[in-house]
């Protein structure tokens, strides 16, 4: 896409706004977070779009309990701990990951739990950990790594589950109803496993537009333009900018392994609290793979940082801008909170990509 | 984790190798000084003794760490080879000697051993530099992957090179001569937890052939760096600092390749931000962009190069990029290592 195509969907954004008057736009998504701000799009909107980073950035979510549970792993003797990259640098209350194998722990940072199964395969003397996070993406994934564990009989392969479903964490927001959403940026790669239906009861129950789009320029100006389009019209519908890619109903194959290891169980939240039915834990038959139970690790309280508002900013409910520590105490150097470590996180891109002269003083 | 090695298959590295005994003479002998071999190092002295060399000398040092020891398009031979030469050569300086130190773990395979030091030869060879001294110790096996190298150079400065941040300026451009983020990807996708298919190599390259094109041009560069750890990125937040000027670049003027990009984006990673072993930034007075720019499309590592960017009055001295859709965003320095994203 070149820069008069941009500025072609960008004029027709502004018109559409004309008529709608200014729409604020949840990106539920860290990956599109990052895209609107890498790409510069971010720069070209005019004031009618507000774009509200949502809670789509799994290191995010993932509660303060979690990370201290990991750290305390990845320091035991006969542990290794395997991770995505974006894990290692969380604070915990003790350190994070990083500190963690500076001390001496063991922490290896993998690009897929296949990778991890493979090092405990070769590491038959210890007992090798996944980090298992993430959303609909990455559990088929992990949930297919279990079962080739189970079926080889790795016995010294467990995961930590932290996985996390978008849908209940979406309609946690809207039922709160502190958010002011007037439509949904829903992520690409998420919905090629669930589906643009699954949008659905968000958008007929809430009567929120939820339009699906890939993480180039050209799909999220569209999928924005649409947005627009649907407040302007006063719609509220599901719509698929990403048709080459996501289908209606999503891979089922895929949905089919994440069943077959795994059930939709009650999770905690970073500083949302517990929602119900909004993460997975291991069936019966795959419990033998469940770090908690198989190395008697207890996931701690989700005690947040003091000042810290992460918490708030994941639900959108306040811009990196309006925490004190943004830039100043939190920095990606010294991260207080996860938004400000993950490459997904908002504070992280907003403090990346639109660092204000002074800190904490522009808008995204 | 894995000490890598060739257990109970082939020759290997053992800690007598590093006794001083004849296990070490041999190692020497038979492995290390042959492929190397050239007038200052073959006397076997306890210092390599240089000619005289008039006019200002440049010294370098470097360590070398890269895990896994051989990826797609180099090796941690060809590293510390290029890595040396290339920051003797953004001085300005033509090298004219290497010294050669490395600290092999115990277990690593001696046919590995040899792939590295013909490597070592064949990048010197290239470079136009000689391996004078070296040593060579034997620890036992740890963690990590087989060997570390650390090499320190010298180099004569050319004496028309005039190169320091300071002599930048508002209006001066800055020309990189290729396409970023080959390294960073390629030792990535050979790392051991990372098994993600690419059919990118590393780019590294001894880059003083090059830099000799630029100051032969005529051209008035004022500076030259070499994007390493930390990319573009890094390089460009680095001289913004100290030039206390604005710089912007534009993304579309910037050579990335469609398959790097793609590696890129699947991973999460920023092109900008990943590391190259074969590329140069140069700033060079905007009257001379064009014969700079020719000069270094006229060298085999600089026919991708582009003029990405200039410098720019600031208040504060941000690195700012119009991405290819038109729109703005800050570039800054990463914090340490690129990880792949979760998804």
């Amino acid at each position: 896409m070149d820069r008069d195509e941009a500025k072609g969907i960008i004029d027709r954004i502004d018109a559409a706004c004309a008529q709608a008057g200014r729409v604020c736009i949840m990106e539920v998504c860290g990956t599109h977070t990052v895209s609107l701000f890498r790409s510069g799009i971010k720069s070209l909107l005019g004031e009618s779009i507000h774009l509200i980073s949502g809670p789509g950035c799994p290191v995010c979510v993932t509660s303060q309990g979690y990370i201290d549970a990991a750290c305390e792993l990845a320091v035991r003797p006969d542990v290794t701990v395997c991770t995505y990259g974006d894990m290692v640098r969380v604070p915990g209350q003790v350190g994070s990951l990083e500190s963690q194998r500076a001390r001496g722990g063991s922490v290896e940072v993998v690009y897929s739990p296949r990778d991890a199964l493979t090092m405990a395969k070769q590491h038959p003397d210890r007992q090798v950990v996944f980090l298992a996070v993430g959303f609909e993406t990455t559990t088929p994934g992990t949930a297919a790594t279990v079962i080739a564990a189970r079926g080889e009989g790795v016995e010294n392969f467990s995961i930590l589950s932290g996985h996390k479903l978008v849908i209940p964490a979406m309609e946690a927001l809207l039922a709160g109803g502190e958010v002011p959403v007037d439509g949904f940026l829903c992520p690409g790669h998420v919905s090629v496993i669930i589906g643009a239906g699954a949008y659905r009861p968000i958008a007929e129950r809430y009567h929120k537009p939820c339009v699906v789009a890939g993480f180039e320029p050209r799909g999220m100006l569209e999928a924005i333009l649409h947005i627009v389009r649907q407040v302007a019209d006063g719609k509220a519908l599901v719509e698929n900018a990403y048709g080459a890619v996501v289908s209606s109903e999503g891979n089922a194959v895929a949905r089919d392994v994440v069943d077959r290891v795994f059930v939709p169980a009650d999770a905690v939240w970073r500083a949302m609290g517990t929602l119900p039915d909004s993460g997975l834990e291991l069936r019966e038959g795959f419990r033998a793979f469940d770090a908690v139970g198989r190395l008697g690790v207890e996931i701690g309280p989700d005690v947040c940082p003091d000042g810290c508002l992460c918490g708030e900013v994941i639900q959108g409910k306040a811009t990196p801008a309006e925490c004190a520590l943004f830039g100043t105490a939190c920095t990606p150097v010294e991260p207080v909170g996860p938004c400000m470590v993950s490459s997904e996180g908002t504070c992280a891109a907003w403090y990346k990509y639109n660092r204000p002269a002074q800190p904490g003083v522009e808008k995204a | 984790m894995t000490p890598q090695g060739d257990d109970g298959r082939g020759a290997q590295i053992v800690m007598a190798h590093g006794g001083g005994g004849e296990l070490t003479r041999r190692l020497l002998a038979e492995h290390i000084v042959p492929p190397l071999a050239n007038d200052l190092l073959d006397p076997m002295t306890d210092s390599a003794v240089l000619p005289p060399i008039a006019g200002r000398l440049c010294l370098t040092t470097d360590a070398f760490v890269v895990q896994p020891l051989e990826f797609p398009g180099g090796d941690i031979g060809t590293l510390a080879v290029c890595g040396t030469v290339n920051d003797l050569a953004v001085m300005g300086a033509v090298p004219i000697a290497l010294s050669l130190a490395m600290v092999i773990e115990e277990g690593l395979a001696l046919d590995t051993l040899d792939r590295i030091v013909a490597s070592i030869a064949r990048s010197a060879s290239e470079a136009g530099v000689v391996i004078a001294t070296g040593d060579t110790k034997v620890v036992e096996r740890r963690d990590t992957e087989g060997m570390t190298i650390t090499t320190a150079g010298v180099g004569q400065v050319r004496q028309d090179a005039n190169l320091a941040a300071g002599r930048i300026g508002p209006g001066d451009v800055l020309i990189l001569n290729g396409h970023l983020a080959e390294h960073g990807l390629a030792v990535m996708s050979a790392r051991k937890g990372l098994s993600f298919q690419t059919d990118l190599l590393s780019d590294v390259a001894p880059l003083g052939g090059l830099v000799q094109a630029l100051l032969d041009s005529g051209a008035d560069v004022k500076f030259l760096r070499d994007p390493t750890r930390g990319g573009l990125a890094g390089l460009l937040a680095d001289l913004a600092d100290e030039t206390s000027l604005g710089i912007e670049i534009d993304e579309q003027a910037v050579p990335v390749t469609p398959a790097t990009r793609n590696t890129a984006d699947m991973l999460g990673l920023d092109v900008l931000t990943v590391a190259n072993e074969g590329k140069v930034v140069a700033a060079v007075s905007a009257d001379d962009a064009d014969a700079a720019l020719a000069a270094c499309r006229a060298h085999p590592l600089g026919r991708a190069g582009a003029v990405i960017g200039r410098f720019v009055h600031a208040e504060v001295p941000l690195v700012e990029m119009m991405t290819s859709v038109g729109g703005r965003r800050i570039v800054s320095r990463p914090y340490g290592e690129d990880l792949p994203r979760i998804c």
